[in-house]
């Protein structure tokens, strides 16, 4: 008809490419083969194309022009292929990769991809399929990563894929709901050796800031958080930690043994197991990091924060094992306070305060996560360095109010199991405060606000013999320093860090020793997240951290029998640990020490040579 | 255009007892999922919908689920463009061998060299590609142009058209009308002149 006649009139306006003749020759030579094999007669020619097709050879360049020219022969006759009679050399072209070509092959195999797509819709799957496998690089790419021609190849295969999949989502309109169930059927399992998962990752992120993403990024975010949260929950931290539950509270930070050139506590039997995987958490956390900063400079973070928001809701939330994968949130917040920050704790307090809300059947199950809201918000407002004192104070006022407006409709004795949120609210509360006392308190407008808090916590309910031990100790410590109020009756803690009744309001998934922003345990994805940070040794209590030696004496609050251990730890990592300490191990009293301690904590790196600064 | 529908359906929705709270959103959502897709016993595309709930009480079902069953009064705007029918939309890309076409801003059509009628050519012009009726100078397809086609088939799966620009009154949407314009506007004159002239 009008566009074939061109193909045969050599006089026609119509350019096929640089030589114009061969071109035409070889698309009426494919059509002709293909319609002979329609027809149902072998075709010696057909046979041909489908060899050229299935060979792997880049280094030989004829045919590598062969193909080329094959290929574009084929773009231009996509109408007369059919799905049923031309099964071999469709397979052929859905089995080929981009990665084993040059450029030039490339460009030609992409367009005649997107001619299939969008030219009938039984080919769609099998291209959108065909184009995501690249985001799976065969290994010899993954083993040579560090070589400048296949980190170029990487580029010219990843943006050409890129390139296509928008290019058919703008010629058909439904590519993208298609695609989305695809990227989650070929997002490679974990693995412990290989770091594909990590570029496949980076890829769908890719994805999700391409018009893609608009329609699915909140799905991209779900699969990737969801990878995220695997990959935490097979890494054994507590091996890696040489079990820390015994571990003082607020006892030196991890990062502050490094200083000393101490050995880690590593389990080395694990090295190998959790080691591949350690780094692959990493990279990925990191590459996140990168994302989210990108999207924070296109300005798109908010719009990103609330698909962000929902995928940690499903499937961080409720999940209480996981060390790392919340801080992608934390880096969130950290790059826009303003918005992304007060909208995430806001948002938490929202399910903690959803409790409250009538509910036609009594949810037992959902009292577990409502605990996790306020124990994510108690350690975000810890240790967010970005927040500022005010939005804390607000919080807070509005958790204080929330536990007062409960003790007064209250009218029980201690009950751990039946007054959990009570009893987390509290905790909550005093763990904020521990890290925050003297900047609340040296404002009297915030320190008005907490003025109910002592009635909250002299309360029949007892919160102060439930929560936390070491919690409460610091906090009762700090209140009474900073003159916030002070407890008559003394509380003997000895050495506990949890405790009978702490563990009964805490269930069986022990929320009340969950401090979800503990400092990250992983190197690089720390070092985003530090500058941002408030490690314990960072903070300024309200007592003298110089006077504590003194203070022990009349303390109203036992907390240690023994304050300074002479046994300084050559090698006994473990006592030093297992001791429940609110004195840091080394004293402030030495300028040169406090000097050191004061600087920035190096990284914690899970292996058995300490990191240097 | 043709292929649109709007009928009227009475319908029973099965809504979780957890939703019960919010019958109407449930239901809103139970038929948002079947949006964009080819429902065979509404026989088309659902592209819109509007919802009464028409009782107040529902029936509850026996079993291990105790789902309930919402009587509901709907209109429903379907898409089902027939074979041989007309339809319309904008082309979004054009190549030698093919024109491309999204209908309705959801459905990709495309219509191959072999359905273009020889009147039209292809042509580059100002580094555009366009298809160019020879008859016509003015009659001109290129990217934007809003085209009317013949649909050829209806692929319900991936909602793609398969379409034809054989038939004598497809092509550009404009020039198309106003050519109807003009011819009708020539017969009231010839009709004034006869009149006239008798």
């Amino acid at each position: 008809m009008g566009a074939s006649e061109a193909l045969t009139d050599p006089s026609s306006l119509y350019n096929v490419g640089n030589n114009d003749l061969s071109d035409t020759e070889t698309v009426l030579n494919v059509r002709n083969a293909l319609a002979s094999v329609q027809n149902g007669e072998s075709d010696l020619l057909y046979d041909q194309f489908v060899e050229t097709i299935q060979i792997n050879n880049r280094s030989d360049h004829a045919l590598g022009a062969q193909l080329d020219a094959l290929l574009k022969a084929l773009s231009g006759s996509v109408a007369c292929i059919d799905v049923n009679h031309h099964r071999r050399i469709l397979s052929g072209i859905f089995g080929m990769s981009l990665w084993d070509h040059k450029p030039h092959v490339m460009d030609s195999l992409v367009d005649l991809i997107i001619s299939l797509a969008a030219t009938s819709g039984k080919y769609l799957d099998n291209c959108l399929n065909m184009l995501i496998r690249h985001f799976v690089p065969p290994p010899w790419v993954i083993d040579r990563l560090w070589q400048n021609r296949v980190i170029e190849q990487k580029q010219h295969v990843l943006s050409r894929v890129h390139g296509a999949l928008l290019k058919i989502s703008l010629l058909v309109p439904l590519a993208p709901s298609r695609l989305l169930p695809m990227l989650a059927h070929q997002l490679p399992k974990i693995n412990k050796k290989d770091q594909v998962v990590v570029i496949y990752v980076e890829n769908l992120l890719k994805l999700e800031n391409s018009s893609i993403g608009q329609v699915g990024g909140g799905m991209i975010f779900m699969m990737v958080m969801e990878r995220l949260r695997d990959l935490d929950l097979e890494i054994d931290w507590d091996d890696i930690l040489q079990d820390d539950s015994n571990r003082g509270m607020f006892d030196m930070e991890l990062e502050d043994a490094m200083n000393e050139g101490d050995e880690l506590p590593v389990g080395s039997l694990n090295q190998d197991t959790s080691g591949g995987k350690i780094e692959s958490l990493d990279k990925l956390m990191v590459t996140c990091f990168d994302h989210l900063e990108s999207c924070n400079l296109h300005g798109r973070l908010d719009q990103v924060f609330e698909k962000l928001f929902d995928s940690f809701e499903n499937f961080i939330l409720n999940t209480y094992k996981s060390k790392v994968s919340q801080f992608l949130m934390f880096y969130a917040c950290s790059l826009d306070p303003e918005n992304c920050g007060v909208k995430f704790g806001s948002k938490l307090l929202d399910i903690f305060l959803s409790s409250n809300k009538p509910r036609p059947t009594r949810q037992v199950s959902l009292s577990s996560l409502w605990m996790s809201a306020v124990a994510y918000l108690a350690s975000y407002l810890a240790r967010g360095k970005f927040l500022p004192v005010s939005y804390v104070a607000t919080m807070l006022k509005r958790l204080v109010d929330e536990c007062a407006d409960y003790c007064r409709t209250c009218n029980d004795d201690i009950r751990p199991e039946a007054h959990q949120l009570f009893y987390s609210g509290c905790q909550a509360i005093m763990y904020v405060l521990c890290f925050r006392m003297r900047s609340i308190l040296d404002v009297p407008r915030f320190r008005s606000e907490l003025i109910p808090l002592e009635s909250i916590l002299m309360h029949k309910l007892n919160p102060l013999m439930v929560c936390l031990p070491s919690v409460v100790a610091e906090f009762l410590r700090q209140a009474k320093a900073g003159g916030l109020f002070v407890v008559s009756d003394s509380f003997i803690f000895e050495d506990l860090l949890e405790s009978e009744l702490s563990r009964a309001f805490g269930g069986c998934e022990r929320l009340d020793t969950f401090f979800p922003f503990d400092p990250c345990l992983l190197k690089s994805s720390n070092s985003n997240i530090s500058g941002n940070f408030i490690y314990w040794s960072m903070v300024r209590p309200t007592y003298d951290k110089d006077d504590d030696e003194e203070d022990d004496d009349d303390a109203e609050i036992i907390v240690n029998g023994d304050e300074e251990s002479d046994e300084e730890d050559e090698g006994d990592l473990d006592y030093a640990l297992n001791k429940m300490s609110i004195t840091p191990k080394h004293s402030f009293k030495n300028n040169m020490e406090r000097e050191r301690l004061m600087k920035m904590p190096s990284m914690i790196r899970p292996s058995t040579s300490p990191e240097s600064l | 255009m043709e292929g649109l529908k709007l009928t009227n359906a009475e319908l029973l929705v099965y809504i979780h007892p957890s939703k019960s709270g919010n019958k109407l959103k449930a239901i809103c959502r139970e038929l948002s999922s079947l949006l964009f897709q080819y429902d065979e016993i509404f026989d088309g595309v659902l592209l819109a919908f509007d919802v009464t709930v028409k009782s107040k009480g529902a029936k509850i079902l026996a079993g291990l689920n105790p789902y309930f069953g919402v009587k509901v009064e709907a209109s429903l705007l379907l898409f089902n463009p027939k074979p041989n029918s007309l339809v319309e939309g904008k082309i979004v890309k054009i190549s030698p061998e093919t024109i491309h076409v999204i209908v309705l801003g959801f459905s990709a059509a495309v219509v191959t060299d072999i359905d273009i009628r020889e009147e039209f050519k292809y042509r580059m012009r100002n580094g555009e590609d366009c298809f160019v009726s020879s008859s016509h100078k003015r009659h001109v397809l290129k990217v934007g142009t809003m085209l009317r086609l013949q649909v050829e088939s209806f692929d319900e799966e991936v909602m793609h058209i398969a379409g034809s620009l054989l038939p004598a009154n497809t092509g550009c949407v404009k020039w198309l009308e106003k050519q109807s314009e003009e011819a009708l506007h020539m017969d009231r004159l010839v009709l004034i002149c006869t009149l006239f002239f008798t």
